[in-house]
């Protein structure tokens, strides 16, 4: 199996032009102990009917959120993707172009790039986006090292427990071998405490990640966190939502000077992780210190209008050891697929979807309360999740339960809390009926009630 | 037929009152979104997104993807970037619904059928390398530089070894040494010969016990093998350094030669160029890295295991000879249990759609077809090559492996004809540009990789009219292209007044 042209015919013409007897002579550039000797020890080929059958094999033992009904959250969400976004994302001229750095060969691309920059910067209220990083978390961390060099300030870094554990992760593997601290507060109410956070926060800080809604699905207060931040003149790092901001303020009207998000959920499936959209958007002050590639407006030599990548100083095919960041792959696909996602929606949409998620999940939480077993971990208000504590502390087992009725129900927490080693978070998104909801209640009450009868016949 | 209507900025085709989605009636109790959520966390309006119907998205969006070369509609010779046909086989494979549907915290159970094809991937990804263990995390190549080199401060943190310093060949990708300076290095630079190896006495010189890694590319940027390559090695192992290998052109080697019997501690694969992986306009790649046995403690987490039954435990010396993987498949878990672990670098087990794909390319091939991918890709840049350097001087020789830097210098020297001019010119004639300036060792470097997906027919074709650009007018050149909707962008103009969104350009207006 192969994709190339070449018949026997072909590599002899070519052969004969190159002046070599032997394609093998082409390796003789490598020194001859260096080379293999033998076959690579993999699979043999697959006719594509065979992959297929394969794969197919190999997918059906796999329980896809079609199959069981998924309320499962914590940065990866079930939304609906609309059948124009596939259309588009679909069409070979996007997905098998290269990086637009030839402007006149890629103004599709960087038209698109430039309409998903103005739709973040709408989205996000803040003045300038770049067309995507990888995601939602190595996002965050650009935006620390972006903070750190921008402000001078190479002390500290705060974080909240209230930041995804893997997000927090991720920023700590960045900062390693930095000489900037990262410390974390704790919010065992579930969101930032503002008294803790001015306790910790100093002129050495250079900035302080908040996640709105966070990692509980909590609903931060957002205002007075900025307050803080800003009085202690460090830069605030929101880490938002995107469908949340069809209800929610935006990152900007609070005060944030750099927002990133995971942006998977503007129509790109969850994929099991990956690949997704890293989103970032910041302050017009900032925009030098940006990493990845930016599209921007200007003229040809025929004075019409085009796009370009641009500020291109920043970046590592330039500045190399002095760029703002290595990075240089971003996510064209999904940043195309997530504008075509906004334009599908548009405001309307977008407010309409945020409300249907707000709704649906605090039904779902209000009826899983209804059962003595089961209460909010915390009493805030929540967006599309929600933590569950089970009084009688059986997460594991209450999951597997109500895997085996067909339902993902929720995330165990106790991994990274082992205080909330009693609670699992449950996301709800428009996707989810009033029936799927019900269902899921009930499940996960009905392995309550055969706990007991269980018990009883002991 | 160039619609230039329908791609008007979307913000300009929208109309008040104008929709595409309609969402489902709200099926349980609705309540006020003001009883739901405090006061100061509501915004008054949602943010102004463009309003417009669903024909006119898509006509928007068709419309604007013809405004784009494609590896699906044109030859694309650039150079470091292997844009390889994309097997349509690998799209179907990475939407099939039990892999695009999985969320990334399903219990394990549940997936055992995607473990089971990342554990796979990471085999074939140490098999190939010749390097004993795998992390498939990394997003992207850089990525990948980026998480290597933070598994080298690990290791020689634990050493208790106070490094400080990455060697740098000056021809290496930009990401190299911006990785280096991001995982809190010095970055080197050592200095190429004219013959494009890497300059030995330069190398010695630089060469101490501050140096923890020497990054190289190999085949090199120039597409040649590093003839001092074991040499390299032995000497940074000497002073007890690691030797990173920059993977972007393993398009080269596959089944031929392997990093790890070279001498390499640790590698990036680039997923979307060497396993044909689609760009995507920019993305999505992967970067998954493979490392020797002692930096496999300090890798992210998890990493796919298979948990061993007393049976599978007796191995048979290889492993896929004569073996059915569908049979009786083991199970397979996610292991976070790595104490010494970097940590991580994302969210989530990695950029899986883009290893579905990788995956898919890789059981196609076989261990013959991925070797014979190789030799027609060193087969058709040669041809190309052998072409060219009767064209434009190629400085580094007679011989590539999968890519070689042409030089329009003596052209610009006498006719004032840059390679610029030539690239632009190239996108009248049909074809995309092959990359320029890189690397700047070479003074107006072309520099093109053909790749095995393209005839000779092709190559032929792009070598005449080459051939025939150098012929033309300087002054037809430097205007070139001429028949693009877009000419010469004034790049200056754009980045001194940046207009990077509408409401920017409604300001500027």
């Amino acid at each position: 199996m192969s994709y190339h042209y070449n018949t026997p015919e072909d590599k002899q013409a070519m052969l004969a032009a190159i002046g070599a007897e032997s394609v093998h002579e082409l390796f003789d550039s490598i020194p001859a102990e260096l080379k293999l000797g033998r076959g690579l020890d993999l699979p043999p080929a697959l006719s594509e009917l065979e992959l297929d059958q394969h794969l197919r094999e190999l997918a059906s033992r796999n329980t896809a959120a079609g199959d069981a009904i998924c309320f499962l959250g914590a940065g990866s969400y079930d939304h609906f993707i609309p059948a124009v976004v596939d259309t588009i994302g679909s069409r070979s001229e996007f997905y098998t172009s290269y990086t637009p750095y030839q402007a006149e060969a890629s103004q599709g691309n960087l038209q698109v790039m430039f309409e998903y920059q103005s739709l973040i910067t709408e989205l996000t209220g803040l003045d300038v986006s770049n067309a995507s990083l990888y995601d939602g978390a190595s996002a965050a961390a650009e935006a620390v090292l972006m903070a750190i060099s921008s402000t001078g300030r190479f002390g500290k870094v705060i974080l909240p427990e209230s930041l995804h554990p893997e997000y927090r992760t991720t920023i700590e593997t960045y900062l390693e071998n930095l000489a900037t601290e990262v410390v974390t507060i704790s919010t065992p109410g579930g969101v930032v405490d503002s008294e803790v956070l001015a306790e910790a926060i100093d002129d050495t800080t250079a900035a302080f990640v908040m996640q709105q809604p966070n990692f509980f699905g909590c609903v931060e207060d957002a205002d007075e966190v900025s307050k803080v931040v800003h009085e202690a003149g460090a830069l605030l790092i929101a880490v938002f939502d995107p469908v949340s901001l069809g209800v929610l303020k935006r990152p900007g009207d609070y005060g944030a000077n750099i927002a990133v998000a995971e942006g998977h959920t503007l129509g790109t499936p969850m994929s099991y992780g990956g690949p997704y959209l890293g989103i970032m958007a910041c302050d017009i002050s900032l925009v030098r210190r940006m990493p990845g590639r930016i599209a921007g407006r200007t003229v040809d030599r025929r004075g019409n209008t085009c796009y370009v990548l641009t500020m291109q100083t920043r970046e590592q095919h330039i500045r190399r050891e002095k760029a703002t960041s290595n990075v240089c792959t971003n996510q064209g696909l999904f940043a195309l697929r997530a504008t075509a996602y906004l334009a599908q929606l548009g405001p309307q949409g977008l407010n309409e979807t945020a409300n249907l998620c707000l709704q649906k999940s605090r039904y779902a939480a209000e009826q899983l309360c209804g059962h003595d077993r089961f209460s909010l971990a915390f009493d805030e208000p929540t967006f599309k999740e929600f933590v569950i504590r089970d009084a009688e502390n059986q997460v594991e087992q209450l999951l597997k339960a109500a895997l085996q009725r067909g339902y993902l129900a929720g995330l165990p927490l106790g991994r990274w809390y082992p205080e909330l080693a009693d609670c699992f978070l449950v996301a709800v998104t428009e996707k989810r009926t009033k029936t799927e909801i019900d269902g899921l209640v009930a499940a996960l009450a009905e392995c309550n009630l055969g706990r007991a009868h269980k018990e009883l016949a002991v | 037929m160039r619609n230039i209507r329908d791609t008007q900025l979307l913000c300009d085709l929208s109309k008040p009152g104008r929709r595409a989605a309609r969402l489902p009636v709200c099926d349980v109790p609705e309540r006020e979104i003001a009883d739901l959520l405090p006061a100061k966390a509501i915004a008054q309006t949602p943010p102004a997104l463009p309003e417009v119907t669903e024909p006119q998205i898509v006509r928007h969006f068709v419309n604007l993807s013809t405004q784009n070369m494609s590896v699906d509609t044109h030859f694309y010779p650039l150079g470091s970037c292997t844009m390889k046909y994309n097997p349509k086989r690998n799209e179907r494979a990475a939407a099939m619904p039990g892999f695009a549907d999985l969320h990334p915290y399903q219990p394990e159970e549940t997936i055992q059928g995607m473990l089971s094809l990342l554990y796979e991937m990471q085999e074939y990804f140490q098999e190939i390398s010749g390097l004993p263990a795998c992390s498939l995390q990394p997003a992207a190549g850089a990525h990948g530089e980026l998480t290597a080199l933070l598994v080298a401060a690990a290791y020689f943190k634990d050493l208790g070894e106070k490094r400080s310093k990455v060697l740098v060949p000056d021809n290496a990708h930009g990401t190299n040494p911006a990785s280096a300076t991001m995982a809190g290095y010095q970055s080197i630079t050592v200095k190429t010969t004219s013959a494009g190896f890497v300059d030995m006495a330069d190398f010695a010189a630089k060469l101490d016990d501050e140096v923890a890694v020497m990054m190289i590319t190999n085949p090199s940027t120039l597409g040649l093998f590093e003839p001092h390559m074991r040499e390299i090695a032995d000497q940074v192992h000497a002073r007890g350094g690691l030797i990173y290998l920059d993977g972007a052109n393993m398009n080269a080697i596959l089944g031929i030669t392997r990093p790890g019997d070279w001498g390499a501690d640790m590698q990036h694969y680039n997923p979307h160029k060497t396993f044909s992986g689609p760009h995507g306009g920019g993305g999505p790649g992967a970067g998954p890295i493979c490392v020797i046995e002692k930096l496999a403690p300090y890798l992210p987490t998890p990493i796919v295991r298979k948990v061993e039954s007393q049976e599978s435990k007796v191995k048979s010396q290889k492993k896929y000879s004569n073996q059915n993987l569908a049979l009786d498949p083991p199970l397979l878990t996610l292991d976070y249990n790595l104490p010494k672990s970097i940590g991580r670098v994302r969210s989530f087990f990695g950029n899986v759609g883009v290893l579905v794909r990788a995956y898919a390319y890789i059981r196609t091939h076989g261990p013959d077809g991925l070797r014979e991918v190789s030799e027609n890709a060193v087969l058709n840049a040669n041809y190309l090559l052998s072409r060219v350097k009767h064209i434009l001087p190629v400085p580094q020789g007679n011989r590539c492996m999968h890519e070689f830097v042409a030089s329009a210098s003596t052209l610009k020297k006498e006719k004032g004809i840059s390679a610029m001019d030539i690239a632009k010119r190239l996108l009248d004639y049909g074809f995309h540009a092959p990359t320029v300036y890189f690397p700047l060792t070479v003074p107006e470097a072309m520099m093109c990789e053909p790749t095995e997906t393209e005839s000779k027919e092709t190559l032929d074709a792009f070598a005449e009219v080459l051939f025939r650009i150098t012929e033309e007018d300087a002054e037809l050149l430097h205007d070139a292209p001429h028949t693009t909707s877009v000419s010469r962008p004034d790049e200056v103009r754009a980045a001194r007044q940046p207009v990077l969104t509408w409401a920017a350009l409604a300001e500027a207006s």
